[in-house]
């Protein structure tokens, strides 16, 4: 469809600005730009159908089921965003007086509550914006922890190899070398090899736990145990927290420090790719070097902010992405002490419900003790008859149904990694169970349909290869004329 | 999509914290809402279809002595109402300001409804990522077309799809700058303390070397300084500065990114997105990489975030920049389609060879921003920018009248330092209180003497005038 800049006729424009009412300025030419930026000059007709027709070319959760793995789609409650935009929250400054900020920090303080009593941690800092971002912070804290005891010789950060890429990408962002470890054949660490991987130089281990497998590592007490013994933090992954908040906390498997997804777990929503939040919490011992603000509740009542004793300093230019932990809040005070784990357990029903739909038809290669997720393996579809993961993925769109995640973990070929989430009826569910089984058919009986798949979409599958060798990023405006 | 339901999970012996009420026929009901949508009779069938008799089963794998026993230590659930109205009592103990004359990295802008209205398309809102290209074409050509308009706003090549504010977009900046061979990081100290903490603390993650550069006795950089100190380093890798400077003070880039490029270094420049809409562009003074906060394109100050970081670069660099960036290309058919690309710099392919982990970011913003400068235009650009300039001017003018004298004489945007005279009375506090009694938001207060102030085109004349009469009150001694 057409861009926006070509739409624009010059002239036109939006009376948005009254005439300046004080005398103006004149900057000397050598300061100011030599031509306009070509932006639009659309109308407000324009700009308004102009999104609205992009808005139709996109699909968010109030769309339809959206199980990509991983990502916890669950439905995002409007109620939360009513209350994010209370101009009593939009419309107040980073930098008030405290004493005008007092609703924001007993909005944090309340928010940390909840938080420390469902990761069983003892500190909890929202300045990271992002699940990646509250790692950085989170293996950043590891480090200050191990030179504060002048322990500088730990440079290695363990992962297991079925870990989301930021795990690794965390690790050396902290100037840590990262060691893989094998899973073993339940999806979980083989903790021989973890054994042997450790040493006096782990500064630490990162895990996420139920897995990118769905998986619930049962031998997480001992794993925690082995990475303490020698010496290293364990850090928790909380991308999967979803599966049991409020049953099992990430503070009594061991874990020293970790970050949450606000906009997975606690139902903010993803905004086609953020903003997120991704809060840190750690133990009391790590709390002193936490980066950002740290909000004290004073004796009469009243909030303050200071900086940690030992801060790493900041991650970020304020306080974090502040109306998405109102909306997590938001989340929270709904759900209360009942919800928060009965919207884990019914998680863990939808997808134990659908893959039991599905194991008779689809290959699942870790099929033991899935929790909120699971992972089919289209190997065998394949071999038998050439329909792909990414075949079965976009054959899912032209049923209405968002694709699960493809290809990861990187331990099973071919994946497909489904959530469902709790907020799914059964009907959806049981929907998309028929759409996979008719889609398995049509694999044996008319191949073809699915490698052109999708049929109903905006547009057919693109090219991806060419957007990389002749990368074209921008409008060319020379080009138009 | 809220119900009560019988408790399907049993609850532990020493359940003294679950609310259990009795409903209307005698069952035990929890209080809750958990968005869950099935029935209690449809989550039985499920249960037994996936081979399991009770809920506790499904976690049967989990060590059993790590499970909560008792319940979490929180509040119970609560019902919408119960809710809004906590929301709003919370939000009633921030003070919202009739005027404010602050900035410091966060402005008060105007923001157009139109804005408002397509950000709010619950499509936008709950969206994920753009991996599937087929069913996001709208999210991806937003960004595509965001990307252009940064790109155009800047004078830059390549623009990526946004990271989380404008000070990791500088930290980001300094960090891709890195090589064996060009390892020393150079800050100006004359850039806001929070960006410059920001990049200190990326930089010290990864054990890289930060060189201040300091600024004069009027506050600008000290470019001879800046020279002296690229010289003496075997490794520079970037110089980092900001325009306007925290102060507000329109530097002389041109200087310094010649002394940079001489020293094989890279020249990176932060800034304020309104001044581009007049002020001369990074591209147009040479820089490698511009970064920036981009909350003033549309964005409310919300206590700080959601924000912008915006991020963009020359050609030569695009392979390196962080963070998601979205292409065009044509689909099976030859139509025209865009997709997420160059995924190869990312750390779902490079894994700990990526160097930056940047995956969300924040795409809603960037939406905000495209829209914002689509109703602007750019004759809506240049006129947010004349008449920032231009009440600030005016608001540094009165405030002079009124006995405040400059704190240095450098040409400014729309922030400015005042200063108070020798001899004065009254402090900085003194001042900002009796703004705040009259629900001003005053400026920034650096110190008993310095304040930062900052107007925009939302500050009426009369708004202006009436904070230099109580500034005026102050100084004379006639108010508190």
């Amino acid at each position: 469809m057409e861009l926006i800049f070509e739409k624009s006729v010059a002239g036109k424009k939006l009376a948005l600005l009254p005439d300046c009412d004080v005398p103006e300025v004149e900057f000397d030419a050598a300061l100011c730009r030599s031509s306009k930026p070509e932006l639009p000059e659309v109308s407000e007709t324009e700009i308004s159908r102009h999104y609205s027709k992009l808005a139709h070319r996109a699909y968010g959760v109030n769309d339809g089921f959206y199980p990509l793995g991983s990502c916890t789609m669950k439905y995002n409650p409007k109620v939360n965003e009513d209350a994010a935009a209370l101009e009593g929250l939009t419309d107040i400054h980073p930098l008030q007086p405290v004493s005008s900020m007092q609703g924001w920090l007993e909005l944090y303080d309340t928010a940390e509550m909840y938080l420390k009593e469902i990761t069983g941690m003892d500190a909890v800092c929202f300045q990271p914006a992002a699940g990646a971002h509250g790692e950085f912070t989170g293996i950043q804290l590891i480090k200050a922890y191990h030179v504060a005891n002048n322990d500088i010789k730990r440079n290695k950060i363990i992962v297991p190899d079925s870990a989301h890429g930021t795990n690794p990408a965390s690790g050396s962002m902290c100037g840590y070398e990262v060691v893989s470890v094998p899973s073993n054949e339940d999806g979980g660490i083989d903790l021989e090899q973890l054994a042997a991987a450790v040493g006096d130089d782990t500064a630490g281990l990162m895990l996420t736990n139920p897995n990118t497998l769905g998986i619930f590592d049962k031998n997480i007490l001992k794993i925690t145990e082995i990475i303490h013994d020698a010496g290293g933090l364990c850090y928790y992954d909380g991308a999967n927290l979803n599966a049991v908040m409020g049953i099992v906390r990430p503070g009594d498997m061991g874990f020293d420090v970790m970050h949450m997804n606000l906009h997975k777990t606690f139902s903010t929503p993803h905004g086609g790719g953020g903003p997120g939040s991704g809060p840190v919490a750690c133990k009391d011992f790590l709390a002193g070097f936490l980066p950002g603000m740290r909000i004290d509740k004073k004796a009469d009542g009243t909030y303050d902010m200071t900086a940690a004793e030992n801060t790493i300093g900041s991650v970020g230019e304020f306080y974090g992405n502040a109306l998405v932990v109102a909306k997590a809040l938001t989340y929270l005070l709904t759900l209360g002490r009942e919800g928060v784990p009965e919207a884990a357990r019914n998680a863990v029903l939808n997808a134990n419900y659908m893959k039991a739909k599905l194991e008779k038809e689809y290959d699942i290669p870790y099929d033991k003790g899935c929790l909120h997720e699971f992972v089919i393996s289209a190997v065998e579809l394949k071999k038998e008859t050439g329909v792909s993961a990414m075949d079965v993925a976009k054959s899912l769109i032209d049923y209405g149904i968002h694709p699960p995640t493809i290809y990861f973990p990187l331990i099973v070929h071919e994946a497909l990694m489904f959530e469902p989430t709790e907020t799914e009826t059964k009907e959806t569910i049981d929907n998309a169970v028929s759409v996979l089984l008719k889609i398995k058919e049509d694999a044996y009986s008319d191949p073809e349909k699915l490698h052109g798949a999708p049929h109903n979409a905006a547009i057919k599958r693109p090219d991806e290869v060419k957007a990389a060798r002749h990368p074209i990023v921008r409008y060319d405006f020379e080009k138009e004329e | 999509m809220q119900m009560h339901m019988k408790p399907l999970w049993k609850p532990q012996k020493n359940n003294s914290k679950y609310n259990i009420k009795k409903n209307i026929v005698g069952k035990e009901v929890f209080q809750m809402g958990s968005y869950v949508p099935n029935t209690d009779r449809e989550r039985m069938e499920m249960l037994k279809e996936a081979g399991f008799e009770s809920f506790e089963e499904l976690f049967s794998d989990l060590p059993q002595e790590m499970v909560v026993s008792g319940g979490l230590d929180i509040p119970e659930g609560m019902s919408e109402l119960e809710v809004i109205r906590k929301m709003k009592d919370m939000a009633g103990k921030n003070k919202k300001y009739k005027s404010c004359f602050r900035g410091a990295g966060a402005y008060n802008h105007y923001i157009p409804s139109i804005v408002k209205s397509v950000v709010n398309k619950e499509v936008f809102v709950t969206a994920y990522t753009p991996y599937q290209a087929e069913l996001s074409q709208g999210i991806l050509q937003s960004i595509f077309e965001y990307q252009t308009m940064i790109c155009e706003l800047t004078g830059m090549d390549v623009s990526n799809a946004s990271v989380y504010d404008g000070a990791v977009a500088a930290a980001e900046a300094v960090m891709m700058c890195r090589d064996r061979r060009h390892e020393t990081v150079f800050v100006s100290e004359a850039v806001h303390p929070n960006v410059k903490k920001v990049i200190m603390t990326y930089c010290n993650a990864a054990d890289v070397k930060v060189v201040t550069v300091p600024e004069t006795a009027d506050h600008r950089t000290d470019i001879e300084a800046l020279g002296k100190l690229m010289g003496e380093d075997p490794k520079p890798a970037c110089f980092y500065m900001q325009q306007p400077n925290y102060y507000g003070i329109i530097e002389a880039p041109e200087e310094m990114a010649e002394i940079v490029h001489n020293a094989k270094a890279k020249f990176i420049m932060g800034c304020d997105p309104i001044s581009l809409g007049m002020l001369k562009t990074p591209g147009e003074y040479g820089a490698d990489i511009a970064v920036g906060e981009g909350q003033s394109l549309g964005m409310p100050l919300s206590f700080g975030g959601p924000y912008l970081g915006f991020m963009a670069v020359k050609e030569d660099m695009m392979r390196k920049i962080p963070g998601r960036i979205v292409g065009e290309t044509t689909d099976d058919e030859g139509n025209r389609a865009f997709v997420l690309t160059l995924q190869a710099r990312e750390q779902h392919i490079r894994r700990e060879k990526a160097s930056s982990n940047i995956c969300s970011n924040q795409a809603l913003c960037a939406l905000t921003a495209s829209v914002y400068m689509a109703a602007m235009g750019p004759e809506g650009m240049a006129e947010a920018a004349k008449q920032s300039a231009a009440k600030a001017h005016y608001l540094a003018s009165g405030l002079k009248s009124a006995g405040l004298e400059m704190d240095n004489d450098n040409v400014f945007f729309n922030e400015f330092v005042t200063a108070i005279p020798e001899g004065t009375q009254a402090s900085s506090e003194d001042i900002l209180k009796a703004l705040d009694n009259n629900d001003i938001l005053g400026g920034l207060q650096l110190d008993d003497e310095h304040i930062l102030w900052c107007a925009t085109e939302v500050n009426t004349k009369a708004e202006i005038d009436e904070a230099v009469q109580i500034v005026n009150a102050v100084l004379r001694g006639e108010e508190e």
